[in-house]
């Protein structure tokens, strides 16, 4: 058995399968158990959408390790990250709608009319919708070339992202400046001068 | 007069509670609708019972003496059945504290190693009486009263919460503010070895966390200097060891862990307004006719709430504390956010 054997490969999809789920998990015992404090909503509100964008980096750094490794497993998981991506954001959004508002649209409204970082959210889903509805081998056959472009989209999700985090913190951006840091990161290893270089990188390193 | 004839045992000669509370109606309706009738009596045995869920705690001597003797209920929500008292875990693990922390967590994890005892309070400015006082001297020519007020938070949402203090005006008058005096500038401990958030290189604030009220604002009946909650003395997430409550502002106004008080001549840059003056302004008393620019003040969820019930509720004019309304007679709060 090797690392790139189909069994590995399945139970590192699995694996990962799992790892991304636990957090749902987790939150959800944790408002069970009344652990979550008073205002159980918000807890699940900002839980699922740091893990959104924690996912969406994960998955932005499946390509370099890639590159870095040649191993086949990161590219495996791209999609069901990607998907996993949208998965929270989309609970994310959910928690809004039905934990914060009651489901009043009214507000909701309002909130879009008059309120940037609803709005700056609003759009990087919809980013996260399209690429989640275009995954699939269907889509991939017949967009054909025009597909790799398209999720490109990918990069304005996570600037609007991190453009929506940022209007949210109010005093301290450790946390903040710790995400973009990562983000900025991630980009520039796609810059062609480093991302060439990462194959010959790994090779050095011994990873490949 | 009234609410008098109604209630003879009244102390209404004790300084401690203004007659001019009894004769508003709130404060009549709310000692009535509580036990403010049994509890008003000055030096009884009687003492109410415990809150509930209420971790104790060891109190400095001066405080154990000054809670033999607490108007207990001299305030109280009108209807109690609405404003129902939050619970202390709830009140105790939910806190805006950024000293601490940015989570609502943060406070109540870190806050415990903060020391508390001995603490001064530098009273200076404007004032025919400066100097450094012991939170022993500066709270016991008063008498302690219970007050339980609703706090609303700018971020929409809200608790009800028993405080333990002395009104501000109390510490003002002992003060003696001199007729240049126009305003009251508060200004929290800085301390990052024990306030982990002071250490952050990302945050905005200024320290120190700072605050003000206008003179008047602050010698209102309601504005409030609490040194405990909960029939204890406060936990160290909720301001210990002493904190301002004016209810009728959002919540960041009623700064915690108090070091320094100033009456000063001109207006105070509070540490929101000084981050974000076009969210956060010197007054913001509650209103829900003006929104902050990230969140609807129309509406507040009261806390705690539950998964499928967030609890809403209108948001009320000074937060439900219409009395403060002469304050600001003739002023634009539009403007005056
Ligand atoms: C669909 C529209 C969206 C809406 C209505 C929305 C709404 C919100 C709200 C209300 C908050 C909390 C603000 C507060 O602290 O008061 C928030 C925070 C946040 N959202 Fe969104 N969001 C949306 C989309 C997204 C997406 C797509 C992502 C990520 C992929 C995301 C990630 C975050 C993050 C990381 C935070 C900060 C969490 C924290 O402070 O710990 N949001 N969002």
């Amino acid at each position: 058995m090797t690392l790139s054997s189909p069994r590995v490969l399945l139970l590192w999809r699995v694996l990962v399968f799992m790892a991304a789920l636990s957090p749902l998990v987790y939150w959800s015992t944790q408002v069970a158990l009344q652990q979550a404090g008073p205002e159980p909503g918000k807890y699940l509100l900002l839980g699922f959408g740091l893990c959104a964008l924690v996912i969406l980096l994960l998955t932005l750094s499946l390509t370099p390790l890639s590159k870095l490794t040649r191993w086949k497993g990161f590219t495996l998981i791209r999609r069901q990250l990607g998907l996993w991506a949208f998965f929270y954001a989309l609970l994310h959004l959910s928690s809004y709608l039905v934990f914060i508002l009651g489901l009043d649209f009214s507000v909701l409204l309002q909130d879009i009319a008059r309120r940037p970082y609803v709005i700056v959210g609003m759009l990087a889903l919809v980013g996260l919708l399209v690429m989640a509805l275009t995954s699939n081998r269907w889509a991939m056959r017949r967009l054909g070339k025009r597909w790799k472009p398209l999720h490109k989209v990918v990069y304005l999700v996570l600037a609007l992202v991190l453009l929506h985090f940022f209007w949210v913190v109010r005093a301290d951006m450790t946390d903040w400046a710790g995400y973009a840091l990562a983000a900025v990161a991630l980009m520039s290893l796609r810059l062609p001068a480093i991302s060439t270089r990462l194959p010959s990188l790994g090779k050095r390193l011994g990873l490949r | 007069m009234l609410i008098r004839s109604r209630r003879p045992q009244d102390p209404t000669e004790n300084d401690v509670t203004p007659e001019a509370m009894y004769r508003n109606r709130r404060w009549f309706m709310g000692a009535m609708g509580g036990l403010g009738l049994a509890a008003a009596l000055p030096g009884t045995a009687w003492a109410k019972p415990p809150w509930k869920d209420v971790t104790p705690a060891e109190a400095p001597a001066w405080f154990a003496a000054m809670k033999e003797n607490v108007a207990w209920d001299a305030v109280v929500p009108e209807d109690q059945s609405v404003d129902k008292t939050t619970p202390f875990k709830d009140a105790t693990s939910y806190n805006n504290f950024f000293e601490f922390g940015t989570d609502k967590s943060d406070p109540a994890n870190r806050a415990g190693q903060l020391t508390t005892e001995p603490w001064t309070v530098m009273i200076d400015g404007e004032v025919n009486n400066p100097g450094k006082l012991s939170l022993e001297a500066l709270m016991t020519p008063s008498r302690l009263e219970e007050r339980i007020y609703r706090l609303r938070c700018v971020e929409a949402w809200s608790m009800v919460i028993p405080w333990l203090g002395i009104p501000l005006a109390d510490v003002i008058r002992r003060a003696d503010p001199t007729g240049e005096a126009r305003y009251v500038r508060f200004e929290t401990l800085v301390r990052p070895e024990e306030m982990p958030g002071q250490q952050s290189r990302f945050n905005l604030i200024d320290w120190p966390y700072v605050e003000g009220l206008r003179l008047d604002e602050a010698m209102h009946p309601l504005a409030f200097l609490a040194v405990g909650n909960y029939g204890r003395v406060l936990p160290n997430q909720n301001g210990a060891p002493l904190r301002l409550v004016v209810p009728w502002k959002y919540g960041f106004k009623s700064i915690k862990s108090i070091v320094r008080i100033s009456l000063v001549r001109d207006q105070p840059l509070n540490s929101w307004q000084k981050i974000a003056s076009s969210e956060y302004g010197f007054y913001a008393n509650v209103n829900p006719n003006v929104d902050h620019p990230r969140w609807s003040q129309a509406t507040e969820r009261r806390l705690p709430n539950s998964l499928f019930n967030p609890n809403r509720m209108d948001t009320r004019m000074f937060n439900g504390y219409e009395e403060v309304a002469s304050l600001y007679s003739g002023m634009d709060l539009r403007k005056h956010f």
